[in-house]
Order: C-alpha cells, then structure tokens, then sequence
C-alpha cells in the first residue's frame, strides 16, 4: 500500500505523461478561494515538479481522496504559476473537494480533451471580435481563455465582448478578474435573472446581451459556456446576428468516467466528449444532436 | 410631421418591414423624448396611453412587492419597446418603467394609434404583428429564466 502511494506522489518525469492519463497524481491544496456560497477555487500544486501542461478549456479528473472522482475543467491559464479549478458543490465529490483545506491532498487525472483553440488563434494574433458569452459556473472553464485572450488584445489581436449571466448578483463569479478585464479593454457586461434591490445592473437572459454589445458579427468568433439550453439559444441568436456557426464553440458536459475514450459514458451521437470535446464548433452535427432528446 | 421625426421612427427596428404609408402614420402619432436617470416613463396603475420605442439608455421594469419594495423584473434598453397596455382595455400600466441613465426614445400616443389603426387595417395588422412578435420573443425569455437554468437541481 505505502508503495502504490510513493509511486503516485514520486513519478519519473518521462512515466508522468502516460501515468497521469489513468493514475492521479498527488497535488496539495495550496489555496482555496470562496468565490460565491457554493463555488470553490482551489490552487493545486503537484507534490513533485514539474507542473501539467494544459491549453485553456480541457478538463481533469479531480479525486476526492475516498469519496470519488469527477470532470472539472482548469479554470487557470496556462501562462498563471498556478493550476486552478473552480468548483460548483452540487453532489458528494464536489461538495468533499469544495470542503478540502489548505494543505490537503486531491488527486488529479489529465489533461484531457478540445480547447477553445485560443493558442492556435495566437501565433497570428487573431483579428476578429471575440465574443466569450457565460451562464453561472460556465465562466470557470473560459476564464483562463479569457486571460490569454486579453492579452492578445494588447498585442494587436482583435476585440473581446464578456457576458455574462448568473441567477442572482451573488453568484457571479471572478468578480476580481472581471474589472481587471475591463480595465485592460474588454468589454464586459452583466445581466441577473433575479435582481437584488443593490443590484443596479440588467436583468434577463444573457441573450439580451448581444444586440447592443457592439461586436461585428459577421467578422467575429465566440465562445459559449453555461447550461446546455442557454448555449443552444445563445448559439442561435449569434447565428441570426449573422455568425458563422462554424465560428461558435460551446462546451459540453456529459457524464465522465475514463476521461480517455475507453469507456463510452461521455457519448453524444458519433462523439466521445472526454476526447472529441468537451469544446466543439456548434455547426451541423452538435447543433442537431442537442436538439435531440437522449434516451 | 417632421422628415427627421419620420427617419428615427423609421431607423428604429420595431418598424422593421412597416411599409411606407404605416410609418407615416405611426410618425403622425410620435413625438421625440428624453428622460434623465432615474425618471419614470410610467407609473404601475397610471393610464397608458404612451408606448416608447427606445433609441439609447437602459429602462428598468419593476413592480412594488409589499415587503421588498421595487423589484426589478426585467431591463430594456435601444431597439426594444416599452409599455404594451396602450392596445388592450382597461388602457393602465400593469408596472413601473424607470429610466436607468439617460434615455433618449420616441413616444408614441397610443389613443391617436388606436384610432388610426381602427380606421386603417393594413396599420392595424402591422402593429398587431410587430406587437405579437416582441411579446412572443418576450414570453420565450420569460419561460426561459422560469427554468431556473443556473439553479441547484440536485436530487434532495
Ligand atoms: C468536461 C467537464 C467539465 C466540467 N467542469 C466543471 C467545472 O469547471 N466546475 C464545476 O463545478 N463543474 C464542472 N463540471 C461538472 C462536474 O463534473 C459535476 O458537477 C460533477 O460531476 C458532480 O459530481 P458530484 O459527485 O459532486 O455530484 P453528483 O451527485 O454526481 O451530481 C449532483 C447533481 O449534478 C448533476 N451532474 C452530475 N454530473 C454532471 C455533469 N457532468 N454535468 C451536469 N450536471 C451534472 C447531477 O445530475 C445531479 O443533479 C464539468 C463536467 C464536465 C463533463
Ligand atoms: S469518459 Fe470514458 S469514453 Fe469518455
């Protein structure tokens, strides 16, 4: 037993790669941020280096030591020192990681998966508008996304639109991340569905966002992450404004086991999301297949 | 009627598809307005005879909820439309419509359009259409937040 544990902690650097798609890796909670009542960010840190290459938008398979394991997408970029995950507690294993204290042990399974192709878009700074558009804990997987992306503006790349929707003003996340945002040129708007008498901002659907957000979206790309009904209706407004569907991205979440296309729980229609997604253009295929009630 | 009165009424994209004769009477009926911050557009119980085609600025939509006092249902801003009871009897505001910043809208006599709409069915048909799809679009996103799409749905 104590030997399986030092093989976790202790991999060669050459066996990691191959190891971690199956094994977890040891990581120590480092810092753990309370981001709303029922959302967590907890900073990981492997016990030994070196640190996981990952691109913005890919999951891992986090454990909770003895209660189990799920998908939870990095909510860090990759150029941050540190690897984070923000966590929404709506079961056992999200609530025994949200609960976890500095210093305490998870394991961690990945990378797995598509990104939102932000680096491929990098290496000719991309000119379009880029619309980035999040329902509630949907803005964790696009955060690190988003970073990369404003740096990008200040290099010469295109315009970045923020929406984002949440229930109420409380859950909005990153609040922190989302002024720095703006104040490096993003343009960032919020709407709740259920307003607070402080609140002074939108209320309605994060659709209602679009028409006066001022990008051009014929010449544009976007990135959608929320509830999988807010993505679809999203997905179609963009289309109406007059986008390419090829150029919408959503992620999609299904049930995740292997995380390595062995196991077949993740399927949507032809796809195995752990590997095909979870980020896939809305065009053709996708756009049908959520239209389609799973049996 | 003023030429330029016609254009913004005819900018505006509730009038989308109008043809030429109903824009001009619906610009028969309107007139330019501002409101500053804060202001309000209408008053829950008042007579609605306004509706307001919004051109810049935010409009809250609120009710008074005894013991949480105004509570904002919705915000509207350019290119939506403000205020429905002006077309269906008993003609009063069902809410409170209050500028969020500068608003800058035209404003439309709803008794004026009513009688130009009794007398003109092709105006009548247009507006009615015009009024059944925003409110269509309206109820979507309303059933829409009743889903509760970012709620806690786990199984207690
Ligand atoms: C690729 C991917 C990335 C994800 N990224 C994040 C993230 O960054 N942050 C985050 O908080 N969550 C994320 N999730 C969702 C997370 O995996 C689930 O919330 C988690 O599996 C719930 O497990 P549990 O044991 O805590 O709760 P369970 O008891 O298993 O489930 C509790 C409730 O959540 C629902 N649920 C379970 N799994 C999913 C799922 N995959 N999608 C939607 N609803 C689900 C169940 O129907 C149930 O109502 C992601 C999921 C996937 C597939
Ligand atoms: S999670 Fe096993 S195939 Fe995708």
């Amino acid at each position: 037993m104590s030997s399986d544990r030092t093989l976790l902690m202790r991999p060669s650097p050459a066996a990691r790669e191959s190891l971690s798609a199956l094994t977890p890796i040891l990581h120590r909670v480092v810092e753990r941020i309370g981001e709303t009542n029922d959302i967590t960010t907890l900073a990981l840190e492997p016990l030994e280096p070196p640190s996981m290459n990952f691109r913005c938008g890919q999951f891992n398979m986090l454990s909770a030591l003895g209660v189990g394991e799920i998908a939870i997408s990095m909510s860090s970029a990759p150029h941050e020192r540190m690897l984070r995950h923000s966590i929404r507690d709506v079961g056992a294993v999200s609530h025994a990681l949200c609960q976890s204290s500095v210093g305490d042990l998870v394991g961690v399974r990945g990378p797995f998966g598509s990104d939102w192709r932000v680096e491929s878009a990098r290496g000719d700074v991309d000119q379009r508008d880029t619309v980035v558009v999040a329902g509630g804990i949907g803005l964790a997987p696009l955060r690190g996304a988003v970073e990369e992306l404003v740096r990008d503006t200040q290099r010469g790349g295109g315009r970045i639109f923020i929406l984002v929707g949440a229930r109420e003003p409380s859950q909005i996340v990153f609040r922190a991340d989302l002024e720095s945002w703006k104040a490096r040129g993003a343009k960032v708007s919020l709407t709740v569905d259920l307003a607070t008498s402080e609140w002074d901002g939108r209320v309605g659907l994060v659709t209602t966002l679009l028409a006066d957000a001022g990008f051009d979206a014929t010449n544009s790309r976007a990135m959608l992450c929320g509830p999988e009904v807010m993505m679809r209706f999203t997905a179609r407004a963009l289309i109406d404004l007059g986008m390419d569907p090829e150029g919408i991205l959503v992620s999609l979440e299904r049930n995740m086991q292997c995380g390595v296309g062995w196991c077949g729980h993740c399927q949507l229609g032809p796809l195995l999301l752990c590997r095909d997604g979870p980020v896939v253009p809305y065009a053709g295929l996708v756009s049908q297949l959520l239209t389609q009630r799973e049996r | 009627m003023s030429t330029a009165m016609k254009d913004l009424v005819e900018a505006h994209p509730f009038m989308t598809s109008m043809n030429e004769e109903s824009i001009e009477l619906v610009s028969g009926c309107a007139r330019n307005v501002v409101f500053a911050p804060g202001s309000l557009l209408c008053a829950e119980g008042g007579d609605a005879d306004t509706f307001y085609l919004l051109r810049r600025g935010q409009v809250s939509i609120s009710a008074h909820v005894p013991g949480r006092g105004s509570v904002v249902i919705e915000t509207v801003g350019a290119g939506d439309v403000v205020g429905w009871s002006w077309l269906v009897p008993p003609y009063r505001w069902t809410f409170d419509a209050r500028a969020m910043d500068a608003v800058g809208c035209i404003a439309i006599d709803g008794a004026c359009l009513r009688v130009k709409a009794l007398t003109n069915p092709s105006l009548g048909f247009a507006l009615l259409s015009k009024v059944s799809m925003t409110l269509l679009e309206r109820l979507q996103a309303t059933r829409m937040r009743l889903l509760d799409l970012y709620g806690d749905h786990r199984v207690k």
